[in-house]
């Protein structure tokens, strides 16, 4: 993981720099965000079928709507919302990933135990 | 393009819903092969920056907005069956945690703007990766090519998925018209969204970029054929 390649720019560079752009991102540039109906929004309105949309089941929750709604001030609930989504979205699918990766070298020499089928190939 | 409770009927809820499941479960033993214990910090990170980017609503023509959809970076960046997984935490997130997209939705959601645009905008990147050089500068126009021409392939699901299954009738062309219409804006957005992340991170780590590899490698056997002459 830490093993530097010939460009020079390690793994964990590119995911730490990956990660604070992305909560930048979530955490203040979406402030910015236009907040105009999107496009199946706005088509739903025009063609008359938007109404049909029922109450959503987790619309009580903490951050529905990208919003902290027990925070003060529409940059603060909003930016907060945004970085605890990144996070746990980060944590999920890193989880996600660990899980179903297949283990290089060290598997081998430490036996299956996680239960990796084994290819039919060792002759 | 979250779509919310009540746009579509039960049938449809519940079919979508077995496609996405289907679909899922798939891509967990795809994306085996394209994890290791180098690239899967990758997927992680990936799925962050999709949903940080679906937080970008960007404005696409008067009083109408659209974001990211994101199956086609996810899918240059670490694989299509990784990208599956990777936009499906993002909508199941963004569902329980944020009420955006229905609960009963979410098989949609997941359906129309993860695993399609995973596999129209693959899919189209591929293909161009066959036709034309294989040069890694090319990796992110061609990203973004896959995912322009992936929302408006995506918002076309939609519009069938209605004509199945839309709880209120709505005439079908004024439908297609309109839905086609506003996600071809929407897919420059994408496409220009894709070709920056992709670019990026080629610049810096080529080899990190999962759609990078088949150009990485000819480039590989390009240099060893001028070295150690032809071969077979």
């Amino acid at each position: 993981m830490s093993a530097r390649t010939a460009q020079g720019v390690s793994t964990r560079a590119v995911v730490v720099g990956a990660l604070l752009v992305s909560l930048l991102l979530a955490g203040v540039v979406s402030f910015y965000a236009a907040s105009t109906p999107d496009g199946l929004t706005k088509v739903s309105q025009e063609q008359g079928f938007a109404e049909t949309e029922t109450e959503h089941g987790a619309a009580e929750g903490p951050f529905a709507g990208y919003d902290a709604g027990f925070l003060d001030g529409d940059r603060l609930s909003g930016g907060v919302a945004g970085i605890a989504g990144v996070l746990v979205v980060l944590v999920l699918g890193t989880a996600l990933a660990y899980g179903v990766r297949r283990h290089s070298d060290a598997s081998n020499d430490a036996g299956t135990d996680a239960g990796a089928p084994r290819d039919q190939t060792q002759v | 393009m979250h779509v919310p409770d009540g746009f579509f009927d039960a049938p449809t809820s519940i079919a979508t819903g077995v496609v996405a499941v289907a679909a899922i479960g798939v891509s967990l033993r795809g994306a085996r092969r394209e994890l290791d214990d180098r690239t899967a910090p990758m997927a992680g990170l990936v799925a962050a920056f999709v949903f940080a980017a679906q937080m970008l609503n960007f404005p696409v023509g008067a009083g109408t907005s659209g974001h990211l959809m994101g199956g086609a970076v996810a899918a240059v960046l670490v694989g299509p069956w990784t990208a599956v997984l990777a936009t499906s935490v993002v909508f199941v997130v963004q569902t329980l945690m944020f009420a955006d997209g229905g609960i009963t939705a979410m098989g949609t959601n997941i359906t129309v703007m993860g695993v399609t645009t995973v596999a129209v905008g693959y899919g189209v990147f591929r293909l161009l990766q066959a036709l034309l050089p294989k040069r890694v500068a090319l990796v992110p126009v061609l990203a973004g090519i896959g995912a322009f021409v992936s929302v408006p392939v995506a918002s076309l699901l939609f519009v069938a998925l209605y004509a199945v299954g839309g709880a209120a009738p709505v005439p079908l062309d004024t439908l297609t018209t309109a839905m086609v219409g506003v996600h071809s804006l929407i897919g420059v957005g994408e496409g220009l969204i894709t070709f920056l992340a992709v670019a990026g991170i080629i610049a810096v780590r080529p080899d990190l970029v999962r759609g990078a590899r088949p150009v990485l490698v000819a480039r590989t056997l390009e240099i060893r054929t001028e070295t150690a002459g032809a071969s077979a």
